[in-house]
């Protein structure tokens, strides 16, 4: 899987209420959670968003609650991919089972900026930094979790396990 | 080789033998739990999976009590939606108006929770459980979807970080202060993949309620869980929460950790989590005069009746500030009636405070107490993140049930030292 787009930067310990606030939890709709992605950090952020664009994050990404609106908001935001530091556990968890990319990348998070554009293969875990020529590699996911996206997620892999 | 207590409770629910950390296990699950919130989304993923029953109509538990009673028509359809499918998939345990309370203090007074259990549920403060000895942990909502399916989930082995607290707990020292100074020192990302265990003599003296308040917040720091051994005090606990035989479980002498701090509470005094993170701790005393608009005493950190006793024990004979709204939420209908019964509603109105239902409401910023534009509130929630209680510009301390109290009473963040 690829991905290329214009990173947005934020800072650390983004938590869930930031991403999405908890008013916006009485749907499940991911177009109107789309239309809310940051609305806690900063009203009208998702203005700025083009589909195809990439969340670049400082530490522990994702913190607080467990709500799944919160990898399903930027998702239907039209990004596909958060590159950060670190991230926060269950956050981790439900990003892979909602089909949203994660690449975590320590200290070499500091090699992208605000407004750079980035490419960045998951197979590979290679990010290139187009606007700099930067490139980072990213520890390869553990095997079982590469299964588990091979099989398109949670949800595919359950219903494989349920049709036995 | 020398099991930490995370390991210990692993190894029976897991298919291989349980190693270390790192290690990916699938394993077995006692109980699978989702809310209001976040049970629409897995049972959306739960028939997205193909699944026609849950694995175990007694261990899929529903509760009903982040928007609720029902705070406006979406939140009642999502409550609508639950519903239908509890009734439809015929689970013995969906909680909903008068029989509901917040989550977790709700499942250990019913018994449904206890040592040696592994618990998933869709939502981040499952490791409440932990102060009973059980290893809980919270995960979205298609993972609980497919444990409700399945009876089971994979986890990675997280390392344990294990935390001392000795000594003897100061007159008004409480556990929620003893938790926030450990994420003060750690940070809100300091167990992040890891399991916090807890020792010591001042842990050993502490009530199973107040170990709860701390397993509470482990998710705080990023921690997976947050355990203590389950002793005597556990089992009978257990014991007065229908639940009897509680296993006894601790950890080996000699097992490793990845870290370990130790703490002396005897030196240690009342403190907040100053706005926007759990991780800015500050003693009380180290405060400037700063102005109250509301107090919340509630929730599943400390909405306990231990927690509501404290509270009482504050405001016996006081009033609450002018321009103070001060509101009591107990966290269960069980703990709603026993406040009742030993007079501390007459306290709390007398007080001038207002009493409300179990629910998480203001926690959450959901309802029953939200912030204004520049309002400041003391709460004895888990979360001070911006926004979190209402507007942005909003802010929020945490604390314990008896700086809450006394908060409440001088309508500016005080201890009830200076009372």
């Amino acid at each position: 899987m690829k991905f290329k787009g214009t990173a947005h930067k934020v800072g650390e310990h983004i938590d869930t209420d930031a991403i999405i606030p908890a008013r916006f939890l009485v749907t499940t709709d991911v177009k109107i959670l789309g239309q809310n992605c940051m609305e806690g950090l900063e009203p009208g952020w998702i203005k700025r968003i083009k589909p195809g664009d990439i969340i670049v994050a400082e530490r522990n990404f994702g913190c607080g609650s467990s709500r799944e609106h919160a990898p399903l908001a930027i998702l239907g935001a039209g990004i596909g991919l958060v590159i950060a530091h670190s991230f926060a556990r269950i956050f981790y968890r439900n990003a892979f089972n909602m089909g949203l990319m994660l690449l975590e990348v320590g200290d070499g998070i500091d090699k992208l900026n605000d407004g750079d554009c980035l490419e960045a293969d998951a197979a590979s875990g290679v990010i290139t930094n187009l606007a700099t020529g930067a490139a980072i590699q990213c520890p390869p996911l553990p095997s079982f979790m590469q299964e588990l996206l091979q099989k398109g997620g949670l949800v595919p892999y359950v219903k494989e396990r349920l049709s036995r | 080789m020398p099991q930490t207590l995370t390991q210990k409770i692993l190894q029976p629910y897991a298919d291989q033998k349980v190693e270390g950390p790192g290690q990916i296990v699938r394993c077995k699950v006692s109980l699978v739990l989702a809310n209001d919130i976040t049970a629409t989304l897995a049972i959306k993923s739960f028939k997205g999976m193909g699944a026609k029953q849950v694995f175990d109509k007694d261990k899929v538990v529903l509760v009903m009590d982040h928007y609720t009673p029902q705070k406006d028509i979406a939140s009642a359809n999502q409550v609508k939606e639950c519903r239908e499918f509890a009734r439809e998939a015929g689970l013995t345990h969906y909680y909903e108006g008068g029989n509901s309370g917040v989550e977790h203090a709700l499942l250990p007074e019913l018994g449904l929770v206890g040592p040696g259990d592994l618990i998933i549920g869709a939502d981040s403060h499952t490791c409440t459980y932990g102060g009973l000895g059980a290893f809980a942990t919270g995960m979205g909502s298609t993972d609980i979807a497919g444990g409700m399916a399945l009876g089971e989930t994979w986890f990675k082995v997280p390392p344990s970080i294990h935390v001392t607290f000795n000594g003897v707990m100061p007159k008004w020292l409480r556990a929620k202060d003893l938790i926030l100074a450990l994420i003060g020192k750690i940070g809100v990302d300091g167990a992040l993949y890891s399991a916090l265990e807890f020792g010591g003599a001042a842990i050993e003296n502490l009530d199973v309620e107040g170990r709860m308040t701390m397993a509470n917040m482990a998710i705080e720091a990023g921690g997976k869980a947050g355990l203590f051994a389950s002793d005597g005090k556990t089992r009978a606990w257990c014991a007065e929460h229908t639940r009897q035989d509680a296993p006894q479980i601790a950890a080996d002498p000699g097992a490793t950790y990845q870290e370990e701090h130790v703490f002396d509470v005897s030196a240690m005094e009342p403190v907040v989590a100053c706005p926007h993170l759990p991780g800015n701790v500050t003693p009380v005393s180290a405060l400037p005069n700063l102005p109250v608009n509301q107090v919340i005493i509630g929730s599943c950190t400390n909405g306990r009746i231990s927690d509501m006793r404290d509270a009482a024990l504050v405001l016996k004979g006081r009033k609450v500030a002018r321009d103070v709204r001060c509101i009591i939420l107990p966290a269960t209908p069980g703990i709603w009636k026993q406040s009742m019964k030993e007079g501390l509603f007459d306290i709390f109105t007398d007080a001038g405070c207002i009493v409300g239902p179990p629910t998480c409401g203001p926690c959450l910023g959901g309802h029953m107490g939200i912030l204004g534009d520049g309002e400041r509130a003391v709460a004895t929630t888990n979360r001070n993140f911006r926004g979190r209680m209402g507007s942005l510009e909003s802010e929020v301390y945490l604390s314990s049930p008896v700086v809450a109290a006394a908060s409440a009473v001088t309508g500016i963040i005080s201890s009830p030292a200076q009372l």
